[in-house]
């Protein structure tokens, strides 16, 4: 059987075609993966803020979302060439980029709804909004919980994290849906998909990493042990109860592991130590050319 | 009645493909798992450079383009260490061969990356290097490999013209970036010529795997066409390219250009560009980081197949 191809290098087929054409066409799109393209995530979208709802709180409230799914984000993006293998270099990559995704929308959202959010860039900077909040804010004025902010760890104590964090938000979001600012029920609608499919990741591995090996058994003990004392704070910023135990306790059954006792860590008003670190790495570039195009 | 030597020699003579269960002979198939393998690898060591970026990246929607394009990095390792499997080899057993130094990558990934412009350089220069290594694969004549490469092939145009379009962006920014461009270029342009392979008079391979079907066209061809094809993109973009040899040549209808330094090539190919060793140490780290995840999954499923028996 003959499988014949076009030869991509005959006139007419060469790959190239187009580069210089398009090279300055921002509204040609073809080349950008989904959610990269270059429109202001919110393009098309009516954001006043309806009447019944408090501008400033609900800008805070997106803050608190929006951090809390970039900073994560960027911690999942560490792992990019370290998985263990093929398809977990994919898949915590697939995570990332929707945590970014969902951070890129409340951020904006925030700034639109209360422009006071956003810090002021000096005179030209062609820095859109999502960009100001990201990488021209301190530390100190970033929402996120802790629970998102400590490094990795191991991959059973980010599974661990990631179980929590994703069936946390999605019960947050599932609620979300019917949020009064319609802006933000339809950001939360989008991420219910998304962190779905992030809780049962983190739940089938849960489970294979708790009744795999000795060793993953107790890596993944350890690594729950290390995340736990910080959920009680992420489960109170995303005002979520008995939903989420039903849930986790359902995956702890299956695993044969115990919930562990609960404690919780005293600090929850200021940040660690690492998030000052994490967003040092992350904003180096933007902060050295506070007037750059990118 | 024909011998399967002739039957493959006349399949391969119609440009028509040979599959996995088709006979093949012996050099044939070893040549197809290292170059397969290589080009696996090479996919997998290429996700090191831009990701020393990938924290760092300047603003949120650069973020989420540079880290797509790793993860079709990824994806491309996967799929090209599934062609390879096709011919008896596992993705561990090449890994493992990877990491003894017994099979190599490209070369270009031993460069470091120390600008945010090496992304957008990378994009434009090595991928739009790597594509035109890459197209005349789509035809190869080992049909897993073909059709690999054809998905491949088109991922890589998109990743080449985001790089270029990153380029155009910064060009268009402040006088640091545009300089950061051009120092970028500057880097890269070389170590991209490089890609296509050593001379065709000191390319051993290169014959017989034309023969065979496997390579469609010499290493010089395909660093000319590079070569005529990144100069009027260089223009448009507003940089220089560092050769001062380079020049439009009417009498051949190509650019005339420099030889690239092939004493620095075999240097880096024999293991001692300026990030083997890290590359490969930080490959060596993920995988051994990794062991007790998939021994993990392994028991697991070892377990739930018993299970599901019982």
């Amino acid at each position: 059987m003959a499988h014949p191809t076009p030869d991509p290098n005959d006139d007419g087929g060469s790959v190239y075609d187009g580069l210089l054409e398009h090279h300055e066409v921002a509204g040609d799109d073809s080349q950008w993966a989904f959610g990269t393209d270059f429109e202001d995530p919110l393009a098309g979208m009516d954001t006043t803020v309806p009447d019944d709802v408090d501008a400033a709180e609900l800008a805070t409230y997106c803050l608190l979302l929006g951090d809390d799914a970039l900073v994560l984000s960027q911690r999942l993006a560490e792992w990019s060439s370290n998985a263990p293998d093929l398809e977990e270099d994919i898949a915590l990559s697939n995570i990332a980029l929707d945590l970014l995704g969902q951070a890129r929308l409340l951020l904006a959202r925030a700034a639109a709804a209360d422009p006071a959010v956003v810090p002021a860039l000096p005179e030209g900077s062609p820095a859109p909004v999502e960009d100001a909040l990201a990488f021209f804010r301190d530390a100190a004025d970033f929402r996120c919980t802790r629970f998102v902010e400590g490094p990795n760890g191991d991959f059973a104590q980010t599974i661990a994290r990631l179980l929590l964090f994703a069936t946390v938000r999605l019960a947050a979001f599932e609620r979300l849906g019917d949020h009064a600012d319609p802006v933000l029920a339809a950001i939360a609608a989008k991420g219910v998909k998304e962190l779905t499919y992030h809780r049962d990741f983190a739940g089938r591995w849960f489970l294979t990493l708790a009744q795999g090996t000795e060793e993953s058994r107790r890596r993944l003990l350890a690594g729950l042990a290390q995340v736990w004392p910080l959920y009680p704070e992420l489960a109170e910023a995303y005002d979520v109860g008995p939903e989420v135990d039903v849930v986790l306790d359902q995956v702890f059954a299956v695993s044969g592991v115990e919930r562990p006792e609960a404690g919780r860590r005293v600090g929850g008003e200021h940040h660690t130590e690492a998030l000052s670190r994490l967003l040092a790495e992350m904003q180096s570039v933007a902060r050295a050319h506070p007037l750059g195009v990118w | 009645m024909t011998t399967l030597q002739e039957q493959f020699d006349a399949t391969v003579a119609h440009s028509d493909r040979i599959e996995p269960r088709d006979w093949m002979p012996e050099g044939y198939r070893k040549t197809l798992v290292r170059q397969i393998a290589q080009h696996a690898h090479s996919e997998i060591i290429g996700m090191q450079p831009e990701g020393n970026w990938l924290t760092r990246a300047p603003s949120l929607r650069r973020k989420a383009i540079l880290l797509a394009k790793v993860q079709d990095e990824a994806g491309h390792g996967l799929y090209l260490y599934s062609a390879c499997e096709t011919l008896g080899v596992s993705r561990l057993e090449l890994t493992e061969m990877l990491l003894a130094g017994a099979q190599k990558y490209s070369s270009i990934f031993n460069y470091p990356t120390l600008s945010y412009a090496d992304v957008g350089t990378i994009g434009w220069l090595v991928d739009g290097a790597a594509i035109c290594n890459q197209v005349p694969l789509c035809r190869t004549s080992y049909g897993p490999y073909g059709r690999a490469m054809v998905r491949i092939c088109k991922e890589e145009s998109f990743h080449q013209r985001q790089g270029y379009e990153l380029l155009t962006t910064m060009m268009r920014g402040t006088d640091e970036q545009r300089a950061m461009v051009q120092e970028s270029v500057d880097r890269f342009w070389w170590p991209a010529l490089m890609m296509f392979g050593p001379p065709d008079a000191d390319s051993p391979n290169t014959v017989q795997s034309m023969e065979w079907g496997i390579k469609r066209n010499t290493n010089d061809d395909l660093r000319q066409r590079f070569v005529d094809m990144s100069v009027p993109q260089a223009e448009a973009l507003g940089v220089t390219l560092p050769d001062p040899a380079l020049r439009w040549n009417d009498e051949r209808g190509h650019h005339d250009f420099g030889e690239p330094d092939w004493e620095e090539f075999m240097a880096v190919v024999k293991g001692n560009g300026p990030c083997n060793a890290q590359r490969i140490a930080h490959r060596r780290r993920a995988h051994d980081d990794g062991a007790w995840v998939r021994e993990a999954a392994l028991a697991f499923a070892e377990r739930s197949a018993e299970e599901s028996r019982a």
